[in-house]
Order: structure tokens, then C-alpha cells, then sequence
């Protein structure tokens, strides 16, 4: 029985139709398509009376096969395919003719528009024409998710998914949890401190039933699919037995390499060789740093085990655990095997590298420093608890100039984007130094100053009025060093004049950036990442946090540079997505996977066993099979797809010799079908 | 020659589902223009093209063809886009050999977040193609077919 398809042409209020006459493609449609029992235009398609329109049509006029004519079936295939479905019709035999994304808002010119219009719904109808029944695959969840990264994102998603009474695994890649956020001052806009709103979150995280933590460890390989992962956690060899240190301290205490730059302290502060990297690190135990640790540098040397190196053993000397220290030189790394079934991203940002910017003397001139250098000299448990000294001498800086859009906004730095908390915390720099030096002068410079958020423009106009800094409106050519001073020479576009200041201390308003490892990262998870290596999400406005891979979500600033109350906000909304998904014992998948040929005797099967398509299958879900004759004897031994591993790429069809795969939704009939009905106009 | 200016190639594109088609409607969301010459086929991967769908659409009247997928290491499905380029290396000189000039057809790599480059790419490709002039290789062979004199049967020059 051949099918009887309608055709259904959306306007998208003027998106489509301002371009493609959508009656023409409706009535050329009709008109040179027999199998097209009915077509309509409709100003909405994806609203309430246009699926209602839809749904109704395929009962009046008994269609077994629909094509809707709108935007990109990412946006809607599945709206469209469900309100099939309540009609009875199976939601495979609805397709959608991109028009508008792939026509209508590329191409301006009406007749080029409509024509292509039409030879895209009549490709996309002639492939409806070969559209098989599917039923949806149902697969088992794993009730554990896994959050990358325990940064505020990652913390907040992980409390609202162990609240939520789901299992947590939570991997940071650092010593401690705590993230960026652990390292600054005070917050803006309320000025409160960040360790005391942050700590008491990373304890509970610690201390949670349902969160298993391991800190100092990296994801090794992620494989499976969404509700089914398998995950592989390399647990870095600490050389710290977490479960015997008590974190006493003794061992960094008597450490001799005592100046390895602080990571934590972003340079400007000294930590040990075994350390924690700041006070109230979580877990506060140490780790030992091999790069730098004498004994770990003599053991490369002399190329033995470290733990027969003798130079120097003061921290296990110092270690009070007895009989067995919890110090352990020779200890390894260890991968760990979980199984998840949904996974949150939160792996965070860095800040734009020291020496860019050549002409601020970034990464030359020890007293220009960057936003979060800055903030470690102002907060309390800093490298100068909270004085504002600065990093060459010590002295107070008298007048600071601070510098913004420091790699963000500038398209000739490779970042053109705004990193969108700079102008906030400038404003608060400002304030803090104010607060600690009274007569100090803080200058700014500027290009815009966008402050977009609750009480963010208030908080900016304070510091300029109240608090007396000055803003001047223009950017910073050069900064050089003359005695002990920095000049900044700079302009005043409001003025129109040419400003020169003599600094004691530059600040550099650094953008934000993707991890330096986004790429490799995002590879290895098979999620997609953006032109600044930032995740992308799947859709810019209705599926923020969603990665392109299902089951896979997005936190914080990995996805784009964002300020604190927005990376909350967005790991609340990841965890409550995964909630949802670990809620039900089944998932139901789309049926888009292969299958091999199988028939009646004597054939069996057109396949030859030859398993090539074994070989190209990313997902090994290729297994032999041996078909029997009663008596038990093999009579041939074919290939067979084990569905619930098969992700639908198709490599096996495209490969197959004798044709006997074929991939479910876009098996070589519809696929010649789409090519057949190529009629260039 | 009045007709040689009025030749717009007929392009057809395979995509893969979840980089260049993404770019492609990334392009549209950002109204990037690009030439209306290209007919789009969605596919999962490239790796799952199977070269007969490229010849079937010369067939089919293509004047040329673009095949676009994941950047190397970007594969939704690890490795898809690989075999795609290996099979592709291994296509190009049967095209040769059967006398398709193989800038007929044109691979590429266009990610979901290069909008402006699946511009470049379908305007690079149109344009190449519109320099080729129009593919006829086939209609020359079907006219043998329909024609008993066999004039039509010329030259190997397919273009």
C-alpha cells in the first residue's frame, strides 16, 4: 500500500514566509507529487493549534507518513514526531524539511528560496515515502552520576544531586576542591567572603553520604552512552595515604623546598614541596609535589624507586603515624572503574596566560599582576593576609591603575568575546584597596562598563562615587618601568587627551579562558566545544545546559565565562536534569541503529560473514552469530548488532560488502530515495 | 557564449547530523548568506556514506558534490569521520580513473560552532564547480542508451 503523505508548510511567523513563498511550495508540492495526499501552510507550526492542525490531518485525512516544512529538525523533530504519536501514527514516519536555518534565513532572494524550498520538501517526502515503523529502545539506568570538576559548579550540582538522594562520584583534578572561587577575596556585589560562603559548601560536599570524592585525579576514558557510561578515574599517585593522614601538618612543616611558587597563590605566594594548597583545603591532606621534591628529583636522577633515594626523608621522618606511615614515596597511580549513568561538566576556566599582553609588561614587571593575583593579595589568607603590598618590594602602592579588557573584546588577541565579571570586579579591586589603603588612588581604565545583573550597576557607581575611584574611558597603550614606578600611558577618549600615570601597581583585568585541555577534553567525552574552545550547549536559549551528547551536561564557566550566582544557577539546572533522568529505571533511545539482514531459509542472510563491519565499529556492537539447522550444526555464522550498544553511526552499512546492514531511519532506500528525487530547478 | 554565464552548478551536500549540519544551521541562525546551488542529505556521520550515494547523485544530474564532516578528533562517534577519509582516498582515483575530474567532489571538515566556514566551504565548492563547468558525463552515456546511432557517444571528456 503506498503511503499517503501530508505536507505541512510552517511560515514561522515571517522567518519562513518573509523569503519563501510557502503557498507555492505548498501547492507545487500538491501539485507534482501523486503520493502527496494533502498539503496546508500554517503561520506556526509548532504551537498549540499547529500541532493540533497536524494531529487532526493525519486523522481526517488518514496519513501514514507526514513531512513538516519549518526550521531545523533539531529544534522540533521531536516536538512534531510526539504529536504524531498521539494520533496513533509511528513517530518515524514524520520528517522535517529544514527551510528555514538551511533556506530561508540564507538565501533573500524569494523565487531562489521557494525553489530550493521545493526540492527540499520533495527530497524529504520521497524519503517519508520509504520511512519504517520503529519502536523506541529501552535501556536500564545507571543511578549514579559523575560531575567533572569541584569548582562551585561542580560542588552545587554534586549537593543538589546527593540532596536529591542520588549517588555522586565527583573528580577534581587538583589537590582540594574549591575551584576559582576558593581563591577569591570578597564577592561582588555584597562584598561578603568568599571562603566563608564556599567552605562551609565544600565541607558538606566532603561529608556527604551520597558523594564520593576523589580529589588529585582525572578522568581517564569515558565510553557507553547516556544512562550506561563507563567510566575510568585515574587516581594521580599522591604519595599520601588518604586514609592514614590525619592532616597534622607535620610533614610540610619541616619541608626544606620552600619556595615552589604557590599554584593557589597564582605565583605570588610560596608553598613547600609536600603541601595542601591552602589552609582550608578539602581534604586537607597533603600531596607531594615529584616535580619539585628533592628526593623525587634525585630518584630520576640516580633512575631508582624513590623510596630508596636518601637525600632527603624529613617528611616521612616527621610523619607521627605509626607503625605504618601514611607517606608513601612509591605509591602509584590507580584507575577506578565506575559505571555512571549521567554526567555534569563543570571543569571550569583558567585565566588568560601572563605575557600576552607584552605591552602591559604582563609576565615582565612583577608588580603588573593579574585579577586573581590580586585577589590573593587581598584576602585574608593570602601570601600577605590581606595586605596590599606589592609582589617586588612590599610597599603599599600608593596608586594603582587598573587595566580592563585584558584579552576579552580584543579580536587581534584571539578573544573577542567579553568575559562578562571583569567590570564587576574591577569595581570591587577598586573598593578593596580603598578599604585597605585610605589614601590610596585607584584609577581604571576602560572601554564599556557592563554591569548587567542585580544590584551590579549600584555596586559600580559606588565605587566610582562613593568610594573615588577614578574611571577613565579609553585604553592603555603601554605600560613601562621608570625607576620604581610603572608608567601607564593611556587615553581619555571622553576628553580626548592622552593620559599618563605613574603606578606603583597594575592590575590586569585578565580574560577568562577555556582550560588549555577544553579540546582534548571535549574529544574525549564527544561533546562539542565553540570557536573559544568553550563547551557548547545544545541549544543557546532552550537547552542551556545540555551538551551535544545525551546524558552529558554542562556547569559554570566551562561553557563560557560566567560570575557566580550564574554558575550556581546553571549547576542547579544541570543537577535537576539529571535528577529527572536517574528518576526512571528505563530510558527510552531512539531506534536509530543498524541491523543485519536476516530472512527466511535457505538464504538465512545476504551476510557473508566477513565482519569487516566488526572491524569499523567504534562501539564493538558487532557479534558473530551462528545460525543452526536442528540438529545443532552450524549452517552459516553471520554478523549480529547488539542494539544496546550500536550509537547508529552507520560505519557498518557504509562498509558492508554484500549490502546486508542496513541503518535504521536512514537505510539506503531512503537515502536513495532523498538522492532520486534531485530535480534541480 | 551567452550560456556558459547562465550555468549554476547543482551541488549536493552529505552532511553528518552533528558538525557540519550544525554548522550549516549555525550559519543560518547568524544569517550568514551563502549561493542557494546546494542540496542538502543529512546523515549521522560521513563515515557512513557509502560512495554510490555520491555517484547516484551525479547521476542524478549533480554538477558536484561536497561531503562535510567532524574536524579530525571531533567525531561524535570517535572514528567515523577517519574511515570517511580513508574511503574517500581510496574513491578519488577510481573517480579518475572513470574520468570524473575529482574536484567534482570536495571533502571538508566544518564544525557545529564554524557557521562562517560552512559559507566559505559551499561558496568555495560552488564556485570551483561553476569554473568546471557543468557535469555531463552521464547524460552523454544515457543518450547512447536512448540514441541506436550512437552519435551522442563521444568523447571521454566527462569534465
Amino acid at each position: 500500500m503506498s503511503k499517503k503523505i501530508g505536507v505541512f508548510v510552517c511560515h514561522c511567523g515571517t522567518n519562513i514566509s518573509a523569503t519563501v513563498d510557502v503557498e507555492k511550495v505548498a501547492e507545487e508540492t500538491k501539485k507534482n507529487n501523486p503520493r502527496v495526499a494533502y498539503t496546508t501552510t500554517y503561520k506556526y507550526m509548532c504551537s498549540d493549534p499547529g500541532q493540533k492542525l497536524l494531529r487532526d490531518k493525519i486523522k481526517e485525512e488518514g496519513l501514514t507518513g507526514v513531512v513538516v516544512a519549518a526550521c531545523s529538525p533539531k529544534m522540533h523533530e521531536h516536538t512534531f514526531r510526539n504529536a504524531a504519536v498521539k494520533t496513533g501514527l509511528n513517530p518515524y514516519h514524520v520528517e522535517i524539511s529544514n527551510i528555514r536555518e538551511q533556506c530561508s534565513w540564507v538565501h533573500p532572494d524569494i523565487p531562489t528560496g521557494t525553489d530550493k524550498s521545493i526540492d527540499l520538501v520533495r527530497m524529504m517526502t520521497e524519503k517519508t515515502r520509504k520511512d519504517k515503523s520503529l519502536t523506541a529502545i529501552k535501556v536500564p539506568v545507571t543511578k549514579r552520576a559523575l560531575v567533572i570538576g569541584g569548582g562551585i559548579a561542580g560542588i552545587q550540582a554534586a549537593l543538589d544531586i546527593a540532596d536529591g538522594g542520588q549517588e555522586v562520584v565527583m573528580v577534581e583534578r587538583e589537590a582540594s576542591i574549591g575551584g576559582h572561587m576558593a581563591q577569591l577575596s570578597e564577592t561582588f556585589p555584597t562584598l561578603d567572603c568568599s571562603q566563608c560562603i564556599m567552605t562551609p559548601k565544600m565541607v558538606e560536599a566532603a561529608q556527604h553520604d551520597n558523594i564520593t570524592m576523589y580529589t588529585w585525579s582525572e578522568i581517564e576514558s569515558i565510553t557507553g552512552y547516556l544512562g550506561n557510561f563507563d567510566v575510568k578515574i585515574r587516581k594521580k599517585a599522591r604519595s599520601v595515604d588518604l586514609d592514614l593522614c590525619t592532616g597534622c601538618s607535620s610533614c610540610w612543616q619541616v619541608c626544606p623546598c620552600k619556595k615552589i611558587k604557590s599554584e593557589f597563590d597564582m605565583g605570588i605566594g610560596n608553598r613547600t614541596a609536600i603541601y595542601i594548597p591552602f589552609p582550608q583545603a578539602i581534604p586537607s591532606k597533603p600531596v607531594i609535589d615529584r616535580e619539585n621534591c628533592i628526593l623525587f628529583k634525585d630518584a630520576r636522577k640516580k633512575n631508582i624507586k624513590p623510596n630508596d633515594s636518601k637525600v632527603c626523608r624529613k617528611c616521612i621522618d616527621a610523619c607521627p603515624i605509626a607503625p605504618v606511615k601514611a607517606i608513601d614515596y612509591n605509591q602509584e597511580d590507580e584507575i577506578v572503574d565506575v559505571k555512571i549513568g549521567a554526567i555534569i561538566v563543570a571543569t571550569g576556566f583558567r585565566e588568560l596566560e601572563d605575557g600576552l599582553y607584552g605591552e602591559y609588561g604582563g609576565g615582565k614587571y612583577e608588580d603588573v599582576i593579574t585579577g586573581l593575583q590580586f585577589e590573593r593579595l587581598a584576602s585574608a589568607s593570602g601570601p600577605t593576609e590581606g595586605k596590599i603590598k606589592r609582589p617586588s618590594d612590599g610597599k603599599e602602592p600608593e596608586i594603582v591603575v587598573f587595566i580592563q579588557c585584558v584579552g576579552s573584546r580584543d579580536p587581534a588577541k584571539g578573544c573577542s568575546y567579553c568575559s562578562k565579571t571583569c567590570c564587576m570586579y574591577t569595581a570591587k579591586h577598586t573598593m578593596l584597596y580603598k578599604h585597605k589603603v585610605h589614601d590610596g588612588h585607584a584609577f581604571v581604565f576602560y572601554i564599556d562598563i557592563r554591569c548587567a545583573g542585580k544590584s551590579y550597576e549600584e555596586f559600580s557607581q559606588r565605587a566610582i562615587e562613593e568610594e573615588g575611584a577614578t574611571y577613565l574611558r579609553g585604553r592603555v597603550s603601554r605600560v613601562y618601568k621608570k625607576g620604581e614606578k610603572l608608567i601607564v600611558l593611556g587615553a581619555d577618549t571622553l576628553t580626548g587627551s592622552v593620559v599618563e600615570i605613574e603606578a606603583d601597581m597594575v592590575v590586569l583585568a585578565s580574560a577568562m579562558k577555556a582550560q588549555d585541555d577544553a579540546e582534548q577534553f571535549a574529544q574525549k567525552l564527544s561533546i562539542q566545544y565553540d570557536k573559544d574552545k568553550f563547551f557548547s550547549e545544545m541549544h543557546p536559549k532552550l537547552k542551556p545546559v545540555e551538551s551535544s551528547s545525551a546524558g552529558i551536561f554542562l556547569a559554570g564557566t566551562c561553557q563560557g565565562p560566567k560570575d557566580i550566582p550564574e554558575t550556581v544557577a546553571q549547576a542547579g539546572a544541570a543537577a535537576s536534569k539529571v535528577l529527572a533522568l536517574l528518576s526512571s529505571d528505563e530510558l527510552e533511545r531512539e531506534p536509530v541503529v543498524a541491523r543485519v539482514d536476516r530472512q527466511l531459509p535457505p538464504v538465512f542472510s545476504t551476510c557473508i560473514g566477513c565482519f569487516y563491519c566488526q572491524k569499523v565499529c567504534p562501539y564493538s556492537a558487532i557479534e558473530s552469530e551462528d545460525i543452526k539447522a536442528r540438529d545443532g550444526s552450524v549452517i552459516k555464522t553471520v554478523a549480529r548488532v547488539n542494539e544496546g550498544l550500536c550509537q547508529g553511526c552507520g560505519l557498518c552499512a557504509a562498509t558492508c560488502r554484500s549490502k546486508s546492514v542496513e541503518l535504521e531511519g536512514f537505510n539506503d532506500e531512503q537515502i536513495y530515495a532523498e538522492i532520486n528525487a534531485l530535480e534541480f530547478n | 557564449m551567452a550560456e556558459e554565464t547562465k550555468f549554476e552548478p547543482r551541488i549536493v551536500a552529505f552532511l553528518c547530523n552533528w558538525c557540519t549540519y550544525a554548522g550549516a544551521d549555525l550559519a543560518g541562525t547568524g544569517r550568514n548568506q551563502y549561493q542557494a546551488n546546494v542540496r542538502v542529505i543529512k546523515l549521522p556521520c560521513t563515515g557512513g556514506i557509502d560512495p554510490l550515494f555520491l555517484i547516484k547523485a551525479f547521476e542524478r544530474g549533480a554538477d558536484g558534490i561536497l561531503v562535510s564532516g567532524c574536524h579530525p578528533g571531533d567525531c561524535h562517534y570517535n572514528s567515523g569521520n577517519y574511515h570517511a577519509r580513508r574511503r574517500w582516498n581510496v574513491f578519488r582515483p577510481l573517480l579518475e580513473f572513470c574520468g570524473i575530474n575529482p574536484e567534482r567532489i570536495q571533502f571538508s571538515w566544518v564544525s557545529a560552532a564554524e557557521g562562517g566556514k560552512w559559507v566559505e566551504t559551499i561558496n568555495g565548492v560552488v564556485d570551483t564547480v561553476r569554473a568546471l563547468g557543468p557535469f555531463e558525463g552521464y547524460q552523454k552515456i544515457n543518450a547512447v542508451g536512448s540514441d541506436a546511432s550512437g552519435e551522442a557517444a563521444t568523447s571521454g571528456d566527462t569534465g
